[in-house]
């Protein structure tokens, strides 16, 4: 049986003429997806569109094969945490998670029961019988988080969960992250701060200007990016005369030595020949090699090449 | 839908999610700063009939014109403003109040049918509308007789007092119903309320001038024939509004103008099934 996958077939959204997102067609399994690209690009639009606060214009979504025009059930399964910062008013942190719980048709001993593991989860304990008026952004962001995740959901949809967060908050909710995402659950995380979607992504959607631009491990959709030459970091004991060596051949367009003059920098059009390559030049020169690394295969590059400054949300 | 099917839906997780539903909104609708205006609606009356009862000595009317006054009192201010406007302000605000404090997502989020919110909300508002509007005519019934002290007592235990107090409550209770389930579908097609509020207005005041048929796809044409004192004395356009140019009994005007209410809710659920959430204004 194949795996459940949240599934975009075709999906257009636009706002009045204006354009949300156009002609996306995702697959996404279980882990970490997160969906990248600057402000407008539709990283919201498509959220929403999963969890049905908004209507496709054109196509269909399915989140493990149930409709978003079927909250009831959809709900039971998914839990988004939005980036709307309001809360329904004269409510504790306590009563704000207990009442929607009690709304899912919990009775209120398991409803309590749900309410205090999530709070728990969140590090919310102390502070659950406060109002939340009087909580602080981070408070807030973290009660929203617990809300979302207090029924156990199998989906879970995050936008811009990791704002307003201090860093001690930041990694325990990145822990969190990953731990549900080794669970096998589906966890769509949208975030601005790129060098930790690339710490806990297993897949990337990139954005721009509502189209997909890439998806797929990160990897993998970098090897897919033919016309910016991969960069590969050598630390070795003698990088001139590795760099002397390289530049004979045609796919190498530049090699830099490092300030200490222990690594190489080397740009290629053919990363795979240059391992090869790089194999011989250190059996026949005798090189000590310390490590060899793809040095722009990350989420920040990919970013940077695909969509570029355009974005200014690094 | 057979009736086997009705009977395997999950009436127990409704009645849950109704009554969990019901917990959050009822602080919204009977206890809300935007919503000043209501219960000025309400009071005004009740503090005019007071100061009526507090004010007036018993030498120069008798109890029946007291009775009189309170019909067109009733049949103009409650039934035409009060309880109009009212339930404008109650039932447009279910949905649009959400939208405008941008919680409305909270709701869109759980695992509840579209329709057992949207019903569950309207109950929500019929509650907060009987405990105002209702109680400020039975109030203002009690308090505009007050000043004839035994005598109105008489009236009202061993007289036709209690009945016509009976039916007045439930004419404002019916009013609620009607006008709720109006004013929750336009709250839920339209952002902006007045436009809507305005049209159904004018469509109630002209009842009185469309043919029979269109007569009866309207609320104050079952409402007017269940008023206990019938047509009040009146000159001018006060006329118009107290005339009751199509007597329809009780029997037929309280399921009439249940039917007319529930498809209204019918096509406000269904409606409320393709609400998207969208903050922006």
């Amino acid at each position: 049986m194949s795996e459940p996958r949240i599934v975009f077939d075709n999906v257009s959204r636009f706002y009045g003429e204006v354009l949300g997102v156009n002609r996306v067609n995702l697959s996404i399994p279980p882990g970490i997806t997160s969906l990248v690209g600057p402000n407008g690009s539709g990283k919201t639009t498509l959220m929403n569109l999963m969890a049905g606060l908004i209507h496709p214009s054109r196509g269909a979504v399915s989140v493990l094969g149930i409709p978003p025009s079927r909250p009831e059930e959809l709900f039971r399964k998914m839990g988004y945490c939005t980036q709307f910062d309001a809360f329904p008013k004269g409510l504790t942190g306590y009563q704000f998670i207990y009442s929607f719980l009690l709304i899912q048709g919990l009775i209120p001993s398991e409803a309590a029961k749900l309410t205090d593991e999530a709070l728990a989860r969140v590090s919310m304990t102390e502070a659950a019988h406060r109002p939340v008026a009087a909580y602080s952004k981070g408070m807030r962001q973290r009660i929203k988080l617990a809300q979302a995740v207090a029924h156990r959901p199998t989906v879970l949809v995050l936008d811009e969960p990791l704002n307003g967060l201090d860093p001690m908050a930041r990694a325990e909710t990145i822990a969190l992250f990953k731990q549900w995402g080794e669970e096998g659950r589906h966890v769509i995380v949208s975030s601005h701060i790129l060098h930790e979607v690339d710490r806990i992504s297993d897949q990337v959607i990139l954005l721009s200007h509502g189209y997909v631009v890439a998806e797929g491990q990160i990897q993998g959709v970098r090897s897919e990016v033919k016309d910016q030459p991969m960069q590969i970091l050598v630390r070795c004991d003698k990088p001139g005369l590795l760099a002397s060596r390289l530049f004979e051949q045609d796919h190498v367009v530049e090699a830099k030595v490092s300030d200490d003059h222990r690594g190489l920098l080397v740009r290629t059009r053919d990363a795979d020949n240059l391992y090869l390559l790089l194999n011989r030049i250190v059996l026949d020169n005798g090189l000590e090699v310390e490590a060899v690394a793809p040095a722009d295969d990350d989420v920040n590059s990919v970013y940077q090449y695909l969509i570029g400054a355009e974005g200014g949300t690094t | 839908m057979t009736w086997s099917q009705i009977a395997n839906q999950p009436w127990m997780l409704w009645r849950r999610q109704v009554a969990a539903i019901l917990r959050l909104e009822l602080k919204k609708s009977l206890f809300s700063k935007r919503a000043w205006w209501i219960y000025f609606l309400a009071l005004g009356p009740v503090v005019i009939t007071g100061l009526h009862s507090l004010f007036t000595n018993n030498f120069h009317h008798s109890l029946g014109e007291d009775n009189m006054i309170f019909a067109g009192i009733f049949q103009v201010y409650f039934l035409r403003l009060g309880i109009f406007f009212g339930c404008l302000g109650i039932f447009s605000n279910l949905y649009r109040a959400e939208v405008l404090e941008r919680t409305l997502h909270y709701y869109f989020m759980s695992p509840v049918r579209r329709e057992v919110l949207a019903l569950s909300k309207y109950f929500a508002g019929l509650i907060a509308a009987t405990v105002y509007l209702v109680g400020s005519v039975i109030l203002s019934f009690l308090f505009i007789s007050a000043h004839w002290g035994p005598v109105f007592s008489q009236y009202l235990l061993h007289g036709p007092g209690l009945h016509e107090l009976t039916w007045y409550a439930l004419t404002a209770a019916l009013a609620c119903v009607g006008y709720g389930a109006v004013f929750l579908l336009t709250g839920v097609i339209y952002r902006n309320p007045l436009i809507p509020a305005a049209v159904v207005m004018v469509w109630e005041n002209i009842n009185p001038f469309l043919p029979s048929l269109l007569k009866k796809v309207s609320i104050i044409f079952y409402l007017k024939s269940l008023c206990p004192t019938g047509e009040i004395p009146a000159d001018g356009p006060l006329a118009v509004l107290a005339t009751v140019t199509e007597p329809t009994p009780a029997w037929l005007a309280i399921p009439g103008l249940l039917v007319v209410s529930m498809l209204l809710l019918s096509y406000a659920a269904n409606r409320a099934r393709k609400l998207e959430v969208s903050y922006s204004e």
